[in-house]
Parts: structure tokens; sequence; C-alpha cells
């Protein structure tokens, strides 16, 4: 497992960010979010919790480098976000759309370090590696027409990790799924973070997966103008109990803010 | 009736029912007007005994071949340069657009003016015929590229050259394929314009040429000739397209398992 150089060349600093777009009125902004600010720690698991359409994702896509901001900071380390890097890796909600349906599975997971002209051996050494770690192993000649929806998003998990990005951006990637198989995601994705010690950054909408995976939880409000208004600490040690006192207390403190 | 359930058995019956009515219809009408099955056959055997059938055919494909191959060739790679770049597209698209509606055969003249009156003309032309049907399917490819298959690529390390290499190309393959595949029954189309009116030989010359000894069961030949061909042609390129390049998506008029 890639252990990160320096944890501190990992955070994430994100300071009074704006993201708007010109209103169709003439010299009004429309803020999608508005005055955010930040710190996520190198190593950390943060959960961006808010309603649909709320924002999340567009702060997401931003420290990802798809889109650009308005006006404030956006940090890796001390260096501004202004484009997509290798040092930041996505896993979409979407796998059909962003997984690549013409290599097979052992391909996909190979594509980064492909495009960086590692050799062929090597390339096979870490990708078994990961392959193994997310459980797909024995589907490596598989395309992902026909995985199901939960294999799908073990490549994708598995394709970011072999590309040893400090920092994983995930966009809802259970969102898709049966309650079931979200289930044991999250668990398998909660014991991958613990062993590889990635900075993730999750966005969803579930307050339970947020109180299952995150040390932190930003609560956004509701769009537009969207802000992080309240961030939780969540004490409770890994792997959670959903059915635990402690849980339910946090569940109903989170839920308050949306009712 | 259970032997209707075996394919060869309906498809027989299907062909026999087709032949009785050709062949009623020449009775009809008179062999002169529509040659029936046996004349068609007999006007083929003289063709064929003198070569001639084969010769034409012969060259007709040559010309759709190399015309369409080339144009192929040259119009992949226009359709990904204006799909992926904006400011290039911003001035093809209306320029497409006007001159895809202006059909092959009525640029014969000109291309005679411009070619010559051997081959290069006809090439030229099936070159023609290929080229805007091919650079519209690609470029309508390049644009349906999903956005989180090129963010992906790009945050997993991938340059502008990679992208398109690795990702475009392959996620345009199914548009191209069926781009080139429409440009096969246009190339027929615009070769057989062509030969009427500017070839000593070929298919299309054969279909005009025999209205001057009024033989219309060569004219029969000729059409059932070009049809099997395209037909050939047409299965010829679907099997490739299911063999080579089924990884990518590529689906062609197979009978489908439902």
């Amino acid at each position: 497992m890639s252990v990160p150089k320096s944890v501190d060349s990992n955070a994430i600093r994100i300071e009074s960010l704006n993201k708007s777009y010109a209103a169709p009125k003439k010299g009004e902004l429309h803020y999608i979010i508005q005055d955010v600010n930040l710190t996520i720690k190198g190593g950390e698991f943060f959960v961006l919790l808010g309603p649909s359409g709320c924002g999340k994702s567009t702060l997401l896509n931003m420290i990802a480098g798809f889109v650009a901001k308005t006006s404030g900071q956006l940090q890796v380390g001390s260096v501004e976000i202004n484009k997509p890097g290798q040092d930041r890796a996505v896993v979409f909600q979407q796998a059909d759309s962003s997984l690549f349906p013409w290599l097979n599975v052992r391909e996909n997971v190979e594509f980064g370090m492909k495009m960086k002209k590692i050799s062929k051996p090597e390339r096979v050494k870490i990708s078994d590696q990961y392959i193994k770690l997310v459980g797909l192993t024995g589907h490596e000649n598989k395309f992902p027409r026909e995985l199901s929806g939960g294999m799908k998003q073990r490549v994708q998990l598995a394709r970011v990790l072999a590309n040893d990005s400090a920092i994983l951006l995930m966009d809802e990637p259970f969102g898709a799924l049966d309650a079931m198989t979200r289930r044991t995601m999250q668990k398998e994705l909660s014991a991958i973070w613990r062993q590889t010690n990635k900075t993730i950054i999750f966005v969803t909408h579930d307050i339970q997966e947020a109180l299952l995976l995150g040390q932190r939880i930003g609560v956004m409000s509701p769009g537009p103008s969207s802000q992080i208004t309240h961030i939780y600490d969540v004490p409770l040690t890994y792997p959670r109990d959903i059915a635990s006192d402690e849980f339910h207390a946090l569940d109903r403190t989170i839920q308050s803010h949306f009712d | 009736m259970k032997l209707i359930k075996y394919k060869w058995v309906s498809l027989l019956i299907l062909w026999v029912v087709i032949v009785a009515v050709w062949q009623s219809a020449a009775s009809i009408y008179g062999s002169e007007i529509i040659p029936g099955p046996i004349e068609t056959w007999k006007g083929a055997v003289e063709l064929l005994s003198d070569g001639s059938l084969i010769y034409y055919i012969g060259i007709s494909f040559y010309r759709v071949f190399v015309g369409w191959g080339l144009g192929s060739l040259l119009a992949i790679p226009i359709g990904l340069i204006i799909g992926r770049v904006t400011v290039i597209r911003v001035f093809a698209e209306p320029f497409l657009n006007f001159i895809r509606f202006i059909p092959p055969i009525a640029f014969i003249t000109l291309f005679l003016v411009w070619f010559g009156i051997g081959e290069q003309s006809k090439i030229a032309l099936i070159m023609y015929a290929t080229l805007f049907i091919v650079i519209m399917n690609t470029l309508t490819g390049v644009l349906a590229v999903e956005e989180d298959k090129i963010r992906a690529a790009r945050s997993l390390g991938a340059s502008e050259w990679q992208i398109m290499r690795h990702v475009v190309i392959p996620a345009t393959i199914p548009y191209i394929f069926t781009g080139v595949r429409l440009a096969m029954g246009t190339s027929y189309m615009a070769i057989v314009g062509a030969e009427m009116i500017a070839a000593n030989e070929g298919l299309g010359f054969l279909i005009w040429n025999s209205r001057l000894f009024f033989r219309t069961d060569w004219i029969f030949v000729g059409l059932i000739s070009l049809g099997l061909i395209g037909f050939l042609t047409d299965r010829l390129v679907g099997w490739f397209g299911r063999k080579v390049l089924y990884r990518y998506g590529v689906i062609s008029s197979q009978p489908l398992k439902r």
C-alpha cells in the first residue's frame, strides 16, 4: 500500500470559495455555492452531506479541477487547483459513463498506469494487488457490461487506487446501488480507507451513509448560495454500528437540519 | 406444418413464391417488358460466357472499394478533428450541412472536367459520396462521448493526445462503423450513375448500354448483380465489425437472441 510521503501535502484548504454564473437578468449573479470555508487534513475521511441540488457535486468538481471557481482559494497542499491532476482521483456516480466499456476489468484498472507508460509486468503486479483489494479477483477479463452495478463501482475504485492518487473524490458512488450492495460497499470502502491512508472526500445525501463512513461530516445548506453550515466530528469507532444509540443520536441531530 | 419451423424451409418457400410472382408477371406483360427468371438466366449465361459480366462486376467493385476506402481514410481524421476542436467545428458545420445535400451524381460533369475521363473521376466521385456521411457520423460520435469518460481519463493523467487516442477514438468506433457502412450504399448508387454517363465498362454501363439493344434481360442481370455484390460486401463489413470491433460495442444486423 502506498503511504503518502507527507500528510500535509494532501491537505485541502478552501477559503471564501464562490461559484456563480450570470443570471438571465443583466447585472445579477446567481451563486451555486457562496463563501465556502473548509480545511481537510491529509488522510481524513470527509463527507459532504446535503440535499439534492445544493451544489455539493459542484464543489467536488471544483476540487477535482473540472469546474473553474469564480473566486476564493482552493488549494491542495500549498498548490492552487486550476485543472485536474493525478493527485486527485475521481470516483464517479455513474460507472457506465465513466468506465471504458471497450476495456476489460484489468485494462480499466491499468488505464492510468498505461498513460504513464509504466511497464506491462509492473502494471500487472499493481493491478493484481488492487483488483484483489476490491474483491474482483477472477473477473479480470470481463468487460464492464458483464458486471453488476456494485462490481462496476469496485472497478472504478480499483482504477483510482492503482493510479496512486493521495486524494479520492467520490461523488455519490453508491447512489445507484441496491440497499444491500450499498451496505457491503460502504463497509469495504471504510476498510480500504483504513488500509491505504487516502484522503477521501465523499459526497452523499444519505445521512446514515455519512455516519457509517466519515470522520467528519460537513452539512451543506440547500441551494442556491449553498454553504457548509455545520461540521460534525463523528466520535464513533470503526467499524461503525448502525444500531447503536450514539449512531441514532447523531442521525437525529443531523436530520434536524433538513426537517 | 411442423416443417415451417425450420428457417431454411420458410426461406425456400419465400424464394419459390418470389420466383413464381416474377414468372407470372413476365407471362402477363411479355418478356420484353419484364424478362422472366429463365430469360434473365439465359442473359446471364450469355454475359458470363464472354467474361464481360465478371469483368464489369470486378471494375465496379474496384471503383467502389478504392473510392470508399480512400474516402473513409480521409473522412475519419477530419471528423475527429472537427468534433474535438470547437473553433474548427463552428466554421465547418454550416459548410458540411450545405454540401452534404448536393448528391454525388450532380458533380459528374464537373469531376470529369477536373479529374479527366479515366478512373480518377469515378474514384473521386465515390470519395465524395463517402466523405460527408463518414465525417458526419464520426463528428456525431465524438460529440456523444460522455464527459465523465474524458474527465476520468484526464484525472488519471492522460494528455490531450492520449485522450484522443485512448478514449475519443475507441468510444467513436461504433459511429464511424455505421458511417462507413452507410457510405458503402451511397457509393454503389454513385458509381452506377457515373458509369451510365461516363464509362465504357462496369455494371452501370451494362444497364445503360443494354437499352440500345432493348435487352431488358441484361438490365435485370445488371440489377441483380448490383444487389448481390452490395449484399455480399455489406455482409463482409458486418462480419468484420462483429469479429474485430466487438469490444467497441459495434452492433451489426445479426439476429439477436431476445
